[in-house]
């Protein structure tokens, strides 16, 4: 059993091994002073130096918060929107609805990008624009929605439909009972859908890639145009930030989760006790 | 607010970037470029079977080597004490949050011929051996990038396994192997056929992996769809029938492994 044990965790560790020796590599030749990405020379930061003079990254880093933020913002009250109305749709309807939102999610990307191509370019025929942030941030609403929905709609059905009645009651015209009880019951999941939201169109290449045209570049479009060409160091530079960046939010996130669980026990034990 | 109008805006939202996109595709796929009717599109399909047989071929071994290899890590994981598991969960999932690209742009900089694995094998007079662009690479990439989706699901059914089911199959005299073979794994199904359609959707259809370490002449069937819409050959309609096909086979492929019912498929 011990040494079954063992075994295990030696797999286990094996394979952290694969998934983070590729990362540690990236952020060990951030610091490299020579071009190689074999050999390294000698401490510096000078790529670093070089990122925050590259204009092009910049820009495109800028792009992405402005693209990510509109079309999560959008999409969050499109999606919290839709949660409610499908929570109060007959079977039927609700079955078609929901199978047509999990289109998006289970649909390669490529295939998203390629028909919003298409959907954009027909559009161009019949109004005058040009692919840029407005095509972007649509694309992005479109693959941002359904997971608002899937945050929202569990804390829907998890309400006590009661409260709203309670409210009515108590005077509150439904207006009131809606941003009173209704919205405060479900933020937690309008939130949650929100932050996701965020994550994946900070992320999204491939998306990005067929619908940004030729003027507007996001991060990572940037970044794949980096990858093109043979060698370019800033590339490890901006994986390391990024990665830091993304440990500091969820070691941030893990110590707010636990504050909180903290003081609901605290709470809960002071109730008890009193 | 007992009423469904709320949700009227999405309803049209939803015909507009989900439905009609979609047929959109379908209607390029069968149209000539003026617009006639036409099956010539889908028949020229025939000349990039090769392509669409690498794809599917390469997909599917990436799937099993996920399988292999998740399955014991969420095993292993589920059975740890359940404070240590969120923190292993994280652990193993923190790279995702790395954008793809760099994470194979990463396997680049280690498989490349003056790469770091040709180097440290220079040391002992071997190589430089050819560890990039061929089809062992790009499956790579593909393991490396999508395994921790068969991880997740796969970690989260089994947490739910109700351990006196375990524990009787113990008292009942079964060997550890048996447990894992008439309990764990059937009780894991749902999270098994889930691993495997979440990592061979993206598998199947990436166009970015086998560019960067397959190095041109392990095109799959995303790069030429890729090529038809953005790159030199610009065919939509071509490019909309390869699209087709993908959709088609994405769709058999949950069909097989039955996986109709979407919400308890997200995280």
């Amino acid at each position: 059993m011990t040494k079954n044990r063992f075994l295990s965790k030696l797999f286990l560790y094996i394979v952290l091994l694969f998934l983070y020796i590729p990362i540690f590599v990236l952020i060990v030749f951030s610091f490299n002073e020579s071009k190689s990405r074999a050999n390294f020379t000698g401490f510096s930061l000078k790529w670093y130096s070089k990122l925050l003079h590259n204009e092009a990254i910049l820009t495109s880093l800028l792009n992405t918060v402005i693209i990510a933020l509109a079309a999560a913002l959008l999409a969050t009250v499109l999606g919290t929107a839709a949660a409610i109305g499908i929570n109060n749709m007959k079977k039927v309807s609700k079955t078609v609805v929901m199978n047509i939102t999990y289109i998006p999610v289970v649909n390669p990307e490529i295939i998203m990008g390629v028909s919003l191509m298409l959907l954009f370019k027909g559009m161009q025929g019949i109004i005058n624009f040009q692919f840029g942030f407005v095509t972007l941030i649509l694309s992005h609403i479109a693959f941002d929605v359904p997971y608002v929905i899937y945050n929202v709609l569990p804390k829907l059905r998890q309400m006590n439909p009661s409260l709203v009645e309670a409210a009515r009651d108590l005077g509150c015209n439904e207006r009131q009972a809606f941003f009173k009880v209704v919205i405060p019951e479900i933020m937690p999941g309008v939130f949650s859908g929100f932050l996701m939201s965020l994550t994946y169109s900070i992320d999204d290449f491939v998306i990005s890639y067929f619908t940004s045209g030729s003027s507007v570049e996001t991060l990572p479009i940037t970044i794949y145009s980096m990858t093109r060409r043979k060698v370019s160091p800033e590339i490890n530079a901006v994986s390391t930030i990024i990665f830091l960046a993304i440990i500091a939010v969820l070691i941030i996130k893990n110590y707010l989760e636990n504050r909180s669980l903290r003081k609901s026990r605290d709470e809960s034990l002071a109730v008890k006790n009193a | 607010m007992k009423s469904k109008l709320i949700a009227l805006p999405y309803i049209i939202w939803m015909c507009v970037f989900t439905i009609i996109p979609l047929g959109l595709v379908v209607f390029f796929a069968l149209t000539t470029e003026n617009n006639e009717f036409t099956l010539s599109n889908l028949t020229a399909m025939n000349d990039y079977m090769d392509v669409l047989f690498r794809s599917v071929g390469f997909a599917v071994i990436a799937t099993i080597i996920c399988l292999v290899v998740g399955f014991p890590v969420a095993l292993f994981i589920s059975r740890m004490p359940k404070i240590k598991q969120s923190t292993m969960l994280m652990i193993v999932l923190l790279p995702m949050w790395i954008n793809f690209l760099l994470r194979t742009y990463a396997w680049m900089t280690i498989l490349e011929e003056n790469g770091l694995i040709n180097r440290f094998l220079g040391l002992f007079g071997i190589g430089p051996l050819n560890l990039m662009n061929n089809s062992g690479a790009v499956i790579l990439g593909m393991v490396y990038n999508y395994l921790p989706f068969m991880i997740l699901p796969i970690y989260s059914v089994m947490t739910k396994i109700n351990e006196s089911v375990v524990e009787a199959a113990q008292d009942l005299g079964c060997s550890s192997v048996n447990v894992l073979r008439k309990i764990t794994i059937p009780l894991s199904m749902p999270g098994i056929t889930t691993g495997i359609i979440s990592v061979f959707v993206p598998s199947v259809s990436t166009f970015i992996i086998s560019r960067m370490l397959g190095g041109g002449t392990n095109d799959l069937i995303g790069d030429i769809i890729e090529s038809q819409f953005l790159g030199n050959s610009y065919n939509p309609h071509l490019g909309s029938a390869m699209a087709l096909v993908l959709i088609v086979l994405v769709l058999l492929i949950m069909s097989i492994f039955n996986q109709t019912s979407g919400e308890e498929a997200i995280v």
